[in-house]
């Protein structure tokens, strides 16, 4: 079964982007939200474990959080989809389940 | 109602610090009456919830961590450990609290409920449930 | 498609009972069914009438109770939870000798077997906590 995960935790501040990497299996998907967009951002002390994730994961950032939060879409790394909410719910059934990192 | 789904509780939460591990605790103990396929895994900082020797008097809170033996009792009996989230705190499974259950289609023999997984094979694990409710 | 939503957070402090709310408005706006909201933790808080937030901010609980007339939505707040944090309806105010209850419209108090349904019964639960 591929997997939705989603992260709502700042990178800098938890270790639930690092947990969700580490468990998260091959062909899964990982939507960052709220707080969690900021491991979306480019030029990052976690930037390059997460383009390293790339290649065996999809990412998404749920862009209504990015532009709350001042973030420019332009710094999102590359290889990333931004989704609306709409787009967060066709996720959902895009994938067989949702794992939330808390 | 006779769907029955694989249920897992992610424990990723220290106790007393915040009221997740009790309320998890709760929750499984309610989910077990629903005869579903249940299994607890206990990564992070969740491996402190399952600490032997725990004394909450001086800090005036219940220590609700006896309840951890009763699952047995509910019939959960897949309480998986990652390994490498253990190793990381310094702790060994003799640091834990000894869960067991009585396995009714083994002459009801008495256990191990907890097993220590590495992260592989919890990934494996948390990929085949169709319910994941994280604490 | 049939969704359960879980919100464990309470209102403001957290934004879960926010991206849950977008993300209900948009599940049903998409068509799909919402079989149940279910409330735990400090999430009980979302569903108290008393809160007064300021003008220029948005209502939390009002969008919730709005949201579920229109839609008919099943919101249900953990009856364990909601008795440690001082959450009643009015049966429950009367079963605990309480001078008051604070529930609002469209919630309802009931037990966690509540949520083991809805994980039983939507092809997926969704979870927004901290």
């Amino acid at each position: 079964m591929a997997k939705l995960h989603t992260v709502n935790k700042s990178p800098f501040e938890r270790d639930a982007l690092e947990a969700c990497l580490r468990l998260a299996k091959k062909g899964s998907a990982v939507l960052l939200i709220e707080d969690g967009i900021y491991g979306a951002m480019s030029g990052t002390a976690i930037s390059d474990k997460v383009k390293q994730a790339m290649s065996d994961v999809s990412f998404y950032v749920l862009g209504p959080d990015v532009a709350a939060r001042g973030m420019k879409e332009d710094k999102i790394i590359d290889g990333f989809k931004i989704v609306d909410y709409n787009g967060f719910v066709d996720l959902t059934t895009e994938y067989d389940g949702v794992h939330a990192w808390l | 109602m006779s769907t029955t789904k694989k249920f897992l509780y992610v424990n990723r939460k220290a106790p007393y610090g915040t009221i997740y591990a009790l309320e998890s605790l709760e929750v499984v103990l309610i989910g077990a009456a629903f005869e579903q396929d249940v299994s607890l895994a206990f990564i992070d900082d969740g491996v402190y919830e399952l600490t032997k020797g725990q004394d909450t008097k001086d800090i005036g809170m219940k220590n609700f961590s006896p309840t951890y033996s009763a699952l047995g009792d509910f019939d959960v009996s897949k309480i998986y450990i990652e390994k490498e989230s253990l190793e990381a705190r310094g702790l060994t499974l003799d640091d834990l609290l000894d869960l067991k259950y009585e396995d009714e289609d083994d002459d009801y023999a008495e256990k191990d409920s907890i097993h220590v997984v590495s992260r592989d094979e919890l990934a494996d694990i948390m990929d085949e449930q169709d319910v994941v409710l994280s604490f | 498609m049939k969704y359960s939503i879980l919100v464990n957070e309470g209102p403001y402090t957290h934004q879960a009972s926010d991206t849950a709310y977008q993300f209900t408005k948009a599940a049903l706006e998409k068509g799909h069914e919402i079989f149940r909201v279910f409330f735990y933790h400090d999430g009980v808080n979302n569903a108290t009438r008393l809160a007064v937030p300021p003008q220029d901010d948005r209502n939390i609980t009002q969008r919730w109770s709005e949201l579920g007339a229109q839609h008919n939505l099943d919101m249900v707040v953990c009856i364990a939870a909601a008795q440690r944090r001082g959450l009643l309806d009015e049966d429950e105010a009367k079963r605990q000798g309480k001078d008051a209850n604070n529930i609002a419209p469209g919630f309802r108090i009931s037990g966690l077997g509540q949520l083991i349904e809805a994980g039983i019964q939507a092809d997926r639960l969704v979870l927004f906590g901290d």
